[in-house]
């Protein structure tokens, strides 16, 4: 079961939100402090993208973030609901073709960035679409309130 | 936290001060300064991001498309920024060989192609 599930409008001004709350999480989860700003950056570049997508494709469903505690790793997923549009090479240029100039550049860029900042990485699908998979390393001893 | 923009000439070169965060959402306001500069004639741009909490690929994407708009009319787009965190996100994306990066607005403005 996910420690935290967040389901937002495919609107940009949630995307900070999704942002702190996933930095949040991953803080009291034990990350350590000098990755918050990669986890920060990678949940805002991963929910960038869906939302991009969804305002694309124009579909109205949530955006959905899944933060899982686990006993060695944090995992972030977040799912955008475009069938086909991850998980391949294909899927992820198809997105990119549908774009205008500059959003395509912007949606190959936020790609580049996740995968420059997350080594454990997985671009897949689920029955509602896209998913991107990430986590990192959690302390020994989380940080507790 | 919002985005804050201003705008200062120093000699003939044009500053803008952004402070806070460049995210998808925005972005866009970035882009309409930079835009409106260039339309306005100002071809050689300085952005000071040392007020930056935040830049992501969108932010990026628009320092790109300032840089190709400023090129078009033979100008420069220098940035100031000292911030670790921002510099890796253009040092992961290769984006430290197509932008000047320096450490002040005083060596921005002193500095020639």
């Amino acid at each position: 079961m996910a420690t935290v599930e967040l389901r937002f409008s495919a609107l940009p001004e949630h995307v900070r939100t999704a942002r702190l709350v996933a930095a949040a999480v991953a803080r009291r989860a034990g990350v350590d402090e000098s990755v918050l700003d990669e986890v920060r950056l990678a949940v805002g570049e991963a929910c960038s993208r869906a939302v991009g997508l969804h305002r694309r494709s124009g579909i109205d469903d949530a955006v959905r973030v899944t933060l899982v505690e686990q006993e060695k790793r944090f995992l972030i997923e977040v799912g955008d609901g475009v069938p086909g549009t991850a998980g391949t090479e294909n899927g992820s240029s198809r997105a990119i073709d549908g774009a205008s100039g500059e959003d395509a550049a912007e949606a190959a860029m936020g790609l580049a960035v996740i995968s420059g900042l997350v080594d454990d990485l997985d671009i897949g699908s689920d029955e509602n679409g896209g998913v991107v998979r990430m986590s990192w390393p959690v302390a020994v001893h989380p940080v507790l309130p | 936290m919002d985005l804050s923009l201003s705008t200062r000439t120093v000699g003939d070169r044009t500053v803008v001060e952004v402070g806070g965060e460049i995210d998808v959402y925005t972005a866009p306001k970035l882009r309409e300064q930079l835009v409106e500069l260039v339309n306005e004639g100002h071809y050689h741009l300085i952005v000071d991001m040392e007020g930056v909490d935040f830049l992501d690929s969108t932010g990026l994407g628009v320092l790109v498309g300032g840089l190709k708009r400023v090129r078009a009319h033979e100008g420069s787009l220098r940035l100031v920024c000292n911030q670790e965190r921002i510099l890796k996100i253009f040092r992961i994306t290769g984006l430290t060989k197509v932008f000047p990066i320096h450490s002040s607005v005083d060596e921005a403005v002193a500095a020639t192609d």
